[in-house]
This record gives structure tokens, C-alpha cells and sequence, in this order.
């Protein structure tokens, strides 16, 4: 255990989710400290971006309690949990033009009076978070004339740009090639590594091995499992939970699944 | 990361919002030069000089009379509720996240339509052809609120939906009414139908609404930025959507109605200032909403001295105008924008 008098970034307690009837997760019990990388995985339509909402504070529990740096959402005042946690949604399409220095801006949000400005120190972060993300030359873009995965890699930065002590991703990798995927993980890395918390939907099973230090696996019957990655990440659970069976192929430093 | 903001610099934030400004002062002179040519042309044509004395005098005579109780009532009408459409549409179209979204999109022209069409054809005087045009209004805003609510789900589809069939409704109901009308009315009905402000002599209240819904949409333009990107991700960000859109949709739907009940349903406007705008300056609400407002006004303040005064003296309805004004102009942006 780490020494770390704050409490922990995120604690689901006794958790419940459910959509319409259907059980999303029953009584899923975990806490998410700063430097944990927890991987949510399932097969579609399990309910994870729904179970992430729910994490995000956007979305009410059928029972139990989210608790976000200790206390739940109820309790922070109104507007200081956007400075705590930071969701990055799944891509919606934009029907209205805005450049990407722009885009990027919305992250400072929770940090602005009603009737401030972004002023250059925001600018300063915004620009900072779009270099991270290899789109420094593209400030003065418009976003419709971005590709889906410079898209993409703008609503992390937006995301970044908030600079929360929580990060929930929704399918971060959707639209990124695979240089693009490694990095993008490698950055939230290293921001769990300097203090962050990170929760994230993924499909790819190996880059969870590689990544993540905790899994939630989701059977899509409310059923989970959750625990550190390597005891979660088995053949004979993922194969059960993505109903396809599952081949483990090791060459003595990584472990691969492949599809049988 | 200084090399990254001196390399951005020049075309910054800082930079787009000095541009705004500047757009947004030149939209105060136009609207000031508009403001003369419409209160100085038409029949009798008075010098800019003349204007000023008859404007601050206290003099009667006939100069004086013509420009104080026709042109300026009917000039100030026709601002605020060019103002009041472009504001109205530029908030409909960040509520519905749909940029085809216009004042009307929710059914309100067509319920003021089918109230002050009742109205005209029951006979009643001026008054309660308003009456019902504001009545008619704000009923089908709340059918179509009720009716796309019933689940508590309202998403921007079944809003925009709903709105589209009580307008079709709607339109159904003023055709029998104006198959049904005795030939004396019929051409009343039709010049409410198109807008026109030759009728507005309390235009007042338009205006000072104007400056309030103004006023109480500014402090949630950031906000409205974050939501036009996208529900979950203005939620994420600490918006209460919830109550933001309630605020919106009531306050698109009462500046609409007031524009509608004081120059009937005038087409355009609502939907392709706000593009025009955008076009020009980007679609930052905190700037765009003010531009907006302004636009519309010097638009509809221009179509409707034009309407009187270009083959006078017969009187054009001046909805016909803002459309002719508006669709070359927004078809040339359009071209001169490639994506």
C-alpha cells in the first residue's frame, strides 16, 4: 500500500447500476487511488459508458454511493467537481465550426467566473495540452476539417487541459492509429504516475495487459469481476465475458490474447 | 511552450476577439446609419439635419409628427424584432444543436398564425389580433414542450420533431382558415402571414425585451458554447444542462413570440443572421449573441424601409424582403467559405 493521507481518488461502494431494468453491475465495491490505471472491459452493450457515467457523477446510482476524492457528488459544491474529474465522452459530430485553440479552450471552464475570460495563462495551458497531443501546428484549424483521429486527439487535450485529479476515458483509442494509441496511453500513464487517477473503457485487451493495474470486467448479466489486472485477465474469464473463446500466447515477458 | 504560444501569437485568442470586437462597433455604426436612412426616406424626405431637430425638438408640425409617430415607431419595431428573431434563432439553434433550427422550428410562428388568423377572422380589432397571435405563440410552445417531454427524455430529435408536426398542424389550420375567410380579410391575413410592420405603433415593449433577453443570455454564453459541443461533455464540464435548456427554450420562445405578435411571422431572419454572423466572426456565443442581435435588427430595420419605400407608394410585406435581401447574401458567404 502507498502512504497517502488523501483519500482515494475514486471509491464505489456497494454499487448498483442499472439501465431501464437490466443490471449493469450489483454491488460493485472498489477504490481507484492516485497512480491506480483501472481498465473497464465487456462486450457491447454491457453497460460500460453507462457504468462510467455513473462514476462521472452524471448519471444517479439504483443503489449504493460513488465517493470522488471521499465524499459523493452531492456534497462538492456546485462546480468544483469538473475541476476534480475530467470525462472524455464518446466523439459526437459537431454541427458548428470552431477553431481547435478554441475547442481545446472549453477544458478551463470550471475555472472561470461567469463572466471571465480565457486570458493567456489558459491560452498557455491549451497550448501546452495540443503539443502534448501532436497538434501544436494545427491551433488556428477548424475542427470540422480535422481527420477522426486528430478529432479525437483534440478532445483529449480539451480533456487535459481541465487538468482534474480524476480521469475517466471513454474508448480514448477510438479512431487513433497505433502510433498515436501508445502515446495516448503512455501520457495517462505518466499522469497516474504523477498523482492521477485513470478510469478508462477499452476493447483492446492487450494494450489492458500492458497498461492497466487494475481490471473491471463486466459479464453484461450484471455480474463483474474486478482486481489487479493480471489476476482479472485470464482465458477462461475473458472468454466468458466476450462469450468468444480466447487463446493466451506468452513468450516468457508478455502474455497476448488472441481469438481461438 | 513559450516558443508554442509566440509562434500562435498573432493568431491567438487575443487576436479573434479584437476582430469581434471591431465587428461588433461596426455593427453599432451600421445600425445607426440604418436608424437614419429609415427614419428619413419614404414619401416626405427629410435632411439628416431636419432629422435631428424633429427627433429633439419639441416643435410640432408635420415633419416632426410623421417622423416621431410613424417612422421612428415603426423603425424601432422593426429593429428589435429583427433583434429578437436572430437572438431567438441563434439560441434555437444552439438548443437543438441543428444549424436548420430558426424561432419558428418549434411551432410558434404557426400557433401565432392560426391565433391572430382566428383572430382576424372573428373580426376583432388590432388588439386582439396581437392577443391572439401571443396566445397562439406561447400555446404551441407549451404543446410542444409537454408533448416531447412526456417521458422526461427530451432529446433535441424528439423536440425538433414534435415542434415540425404542431407547425404542420398548425399550417393545416391556417390554410382552412384562409379557404373559409370572406374575401375582404383574406389580404390582411396574408400580409400577417408574411410580416409586416406597418402596423406596429407600440413597439416599446419589443424593444425593451430585446435588451432584457439579451441581457439574461449573456451571462450563460459560455455555457451555451459547452453545450452546442455536445450534452455530456458541458455536463462533465459542470453545466446544468437541465436547467440551461429550460432557460433557453423559454427564453427562445418568449422573444419569439413578442417579435411574431408585433410583426407577424417574418421569415429568414431568425435562421441565416445567426449563419451570417458565424461566418464573419466564429461561433463564440459571447460574441456571436450580441452580433446576432444587432444583425438582425439593422436587417430587418433595412428590408423593412426598403419594403416601404422602393415602390412606393405601394407597401411590400416586408418578410418577401428580408428573404430577397438575405439569400444572395448568405449563398455568396457560403461560396466564399470552402470547407
Amino acid at each position: 500500500m502507498k502512504m497517502d493521507a488523501r483519500p482515494p481518488v475514486l471509491a464505489a461502494e456497494r454499487l448498483t447500476v442499472q439501465v431501464g431494468r437490466r443490471d449493469v453491475c450489483r454491488e460493485l465495491d472498489f477504490t481507484l487511488q492516485a497512480g491506480d490505471t483501472l481498465v473497464i472491459l465487456g462486450r457491447n452493450g454491457a453497460g460500460k459508458t453507462t457504468l462510467l457515467h455513473t462514476l462521472a457523477g452524471l448519471r444517479d446510482a439504483a443503489r449504493g454511493a460513488v465517493l470522488l476524492s471521499g465524499q459523493p457528488y452531492a456534497a462538492w459544491p456546485r462546480g468544483h467537481e469538473a475541476c476534480l474529474r475530467g470525462l472524455l465522452a464518446q466523439s459526437q459530430p459537431d454541427f458548428f465550426s470552431a477553431t481547435v485553440l478554441e475547442t481545446a479552450l472549453v477544458g478551463r471552464h470550471p475555472y472561470l467566473g461567469r463572466w471571465d475570460w480565457e486570458g493567456p495563462d489558459d491560452e498557455a495551458i491549451a497550448l501546452a495540452a495540443l503539443a502534448q497531443m501532436g497538434l501544436e501546428s494545427l491551433a488556428t484549424r477548424q475542427v470540422p476539417t480535422l481527420s477522426g483521429g486528430e478529432r479525437q486527439r483534440l478532445s483529449i487535450a480539451a480533456l487535459l487541459v481541465q487538468q482534474p485529479r480524476l480521469y475517466l476515458l471513454d474508448e480514448p483509442l477510438a479512431h487513433l492509429d497505433l502510433h498515436h494509441q501508445v502515446a495516448v496511453l503512455d501520457h495517462f500513464r505518466s499522469l497516474a504516475a504523477s498523482g492521477a487517477g485513470v478510469a478508462m473503457v477499452l476493447h483492446d485487451i492487450n494494450l489492458t495487459a500492458r497498461y492497466a493495474s487494475h481490471v473491471l470486467l463486466l459479464d453484461g448479466e450484471g455480474g463483474h469481476v474486478i482486481g489487479p489486472a493480471a489476476e482479472v485477465l485470464t482465458t477462461a474469464r475473458l472468454s466468458a465475458a466476450f462469450g468468444h473463446p480466447l487463446r493466451a500466447i506468452a513468450d516468457g515477458e508478455h502474455t497476448l490474447f488472441v481469438p481461438a | 511552450m513559450a516558443q508554442g504560444s509566440a509562434a500562435t501569437g498573432g493568431i491567438g485568442m487575443h487576436a479573434v476577439r479584437r476582430r469581434a470586437a471591431a465587428a461588433l462597433a461596426g455593427l453599432v455604426l451600421v445600425a445607426l446609419m440604418v436608424f437614419a436612412w429609415s427614419l428619413s426616406a419614404g414619401a416626405l424626405p427629410v435632411s439628416i439635419n431636419d432629422l435631428l431637430t424633429a427627433l429633439t425638438g419639441t416643435e410640432g408640425g408635420m415633419e416632426a409628427d410623421i417622423i416621431r409617430n410613424l417612422r421612428l415607431p415603426r423603425a424601432v419595431a422593426a429593429f428589435a424584432c429583427g433583434g429578437l428573431l436572430a437572438l431567438a434563432g441563434a439560441l434555437m439553434q444552439v438548443l437543438l444543436r441543428n444549424p436548420l433550427a430558426d424561432p419558428y422550428v418549434l411551432g410558434i410562428s404557426g400557433g401565432a398564425a392560426v391565433g391572430a388568423l382566428g383572430a382576424i377572422l372573428a373580426g376583432a380589432a388590432s388588439g386582439w389580433i396581437d392577443a391572439g397571435a401571443f396566445v397562439g405563440a406561447l400555446g404551441a410552445t407549451l404543446l410542444v414542450f409537454g408533448l416531447a417531454h412526456g417521458d422526461g427524455s427530451w432529446t433535441q430529435t424528439r423536440l425538433l420533431l414534435t415542434g415540425v408536426i404542431v407547425a404542420a398542424g398548425c399550417g393545416a389550420a391556417v390554410a382552412l382558415m384562409l379557404s373559409l375567410a370572406p374575401e375582404g380579410r383574406v389580404k390582411g391575413m396574408l400580409f400577417w402571414l408574411m410580416g409586416d410592420a406597418s402596423g406596429a405603433t407600440r413597439p416599446w415593449p419589443a424593444l425593451a425585451l430585446l435588451a432584457v433577453g439579451l441581457a439574461a443570455a449573456l451571462p450563460f454564453a459560455r455555457e451555451l458554447n459547452l453545450l452546442a459541443r455536445g450534452e455530456v461533455t458541458a455536463r462533465a464540464l459542470g453545466v446544468r444542462v437541465g436547467r440551461l435548456r429550460g432557460l433557453v427554450y423559454g427564453l427562445g420562445s418568449l422573444l419569439t413570440a413578442v417579435a411574431v405578435t408585433t410583426v407577424g411571422s417574418v421569415g429568414f431572419i431568425g435562421l441565416i443572421v445567426p449563419h451570417l454572423v458565424r461566418l464573419a466572426i466564429g461561433n463564440d456565443q459571447r460574441l456571436l449573441l450580441p452580433a446576432a442581435t444587432l444583425a438582425g435588427g439593422v436587417l430587418l430595420c433595412a428590408a423593412d424601409t426598403a419594403a416601404r419605400t422602393v415602390v412606393a407608394p405601394i407597401q411590400l410585406p416586408v418578410g418577401v424582403l428580408t428573404a430577397l435581401i438575405g439569400v444572395p447574401v448568405f449563398l455568396f458567404l457560403l461560396a466564399r467559405h470552402p470547407r
